[in-house]
């Protein structure tokens, strides 16, 4: 069943993630660490695209969803949310302005006179 | 285990994607909407956080295999990468560190508690590592969640505008910037501009999280 190689692998590298990152205690989550070792996996030959693209595919867009429930979770900080609402919402805007514009700049500096 | 949390985030969700179907606005995103709806409803109703995520838990775990599959776009994405190393790697190591630190800084400016501090840190990365990120240097992930999705959601509305007017017309940068910036909501509106700056911000969404998620913990400790 192709599908179930996918799902195996996928999930096989992510609860290698997590073991690795409690093993070992480092800070890095272990779902980052999974997908480093499937990316190192697939550069190398170990693991082949097509073995994995169309479930790795199913997850990456439906990705939104799943930020729903951990979003719901808002509902018991809104005391924080309100009395915290000038530091949250001013450092979320500045930051962003910031953010998009120092790194617009710079890359539009490395990219300068190549055009 | 009761089936309401899933049931109820399943139609909620379905119901504002088929509106934004219809009307494509940042205002019809269905992340923030659905998330709005929910908690305003389990608020009425008198039901707790605890009993929506008794089965409402099992879409937030379905982020680490998510996370996982983030790989094969990267791998599918290395030509691209290969070619624009250099403005790449520059584009995240300095967009990365300057999201970090004015989040930080700015938020600790205008008086924000460690718990706000630590939370708001991870917010240009997207929003599955966010969340990790979140958890593993001691910030609340609810909150990380939230606040990531109004980041992407403040790009998506305003970013190509904002990369328009300061006259930023590279399509390397501005795609970088979109991607490093506001994760998938900034890349699903310049995708619509550009394709190549669309892949481009992809790609900088990705790394930018593996950036974020290796060196936020250790930066973390010094920013205490």
């Amino acid at each position: 069943m192709k599908p179930y190689r996918g799902l195996a692998i996928i999930f096989g590298f992510y609860a290698l993630g997590e073991f690795t990152s409690s093993a070992l205690d480092l800070p890095i989550p272990g779902s980052v660490l999974g997908m480093l070792c499937l990316l190192t996996a697939l550069l190398g030959g170990a693991v082949k695209l097509d073995w994995v693209e169309s479930e790795a595919e199913l997850f990456v867009k439906n990705m939104s969803i799943m930020f729903v429930p951990p979003g719901v979770g808002i509902m018991v900080y809104i005391s924080l949310l309100k009395s915290q609402a000038v530091p949250i919402f001013g450092a979320l805007i500045i930051s962003f302005l910031i953010t998009i514009l120092v790194t617009a700049k710079t890359v539009e500096l490395l990219r300068r006179g190549e055009e | 285990m009761n089936p309401y949390g899933i049931a109820l985030t399943l139609v909620v969700f379905y119901a504002f994607s088929e509106i934004q179907g219809r009307r494509k606005a940042f205002y019809t995103n269905p992340v923030l909407l659905s998330i709005i709806t929910i908690a305003a409803l389990l608020w009425a109703g008198g039901f707790t956080y605890e009993s929506y995520m008794e089965s409402a838990v099992i879409l937030k775990f379905l982020l680490g295999p998510a996370v996982v599959s983030l790989a094969v776009p990267v791998y599918k994405g290395r030509e691209t990468i290969k070619a624009y190393a250099r403005e790449i790697t520059a584009g995240i190591v300095i967009g990365g560190t300057v999201a970090i630190l004015s989040a930080f800084y700015t938020a600790e400016l205008l008086g924000g508690s460690e718990e706000v501090l630590l939370s708001i840190t991870p917010k240009s990365v997207t929003t599955a590592i966010a969340i990790g990120v979140s958890e593993k240097i001691g910030g609340i992930p609810e909150l990380t969640a939230v606040l990531v999705v109004l980041t992407g959601i403040l790009g998506n509305a305003v970013g190509v505008e904002l990369l328009n007017v300061t006259g930023i017309k590279n399509r390397i940068a501005r795609g970088l910037a979109m991607g490093v910036t506001s994760h998938g909501l900034g890349t699903a509106r310049i995708i619509l501009e550009d394709e190549l700056a669309g892949a481009v911000s992809g790609l900088a969404m990705a790394l930018n999280g593996i950036f974020t998620s290796i060196v936020l913990p250790f930066l973390i400790e010094v920013l205490k």
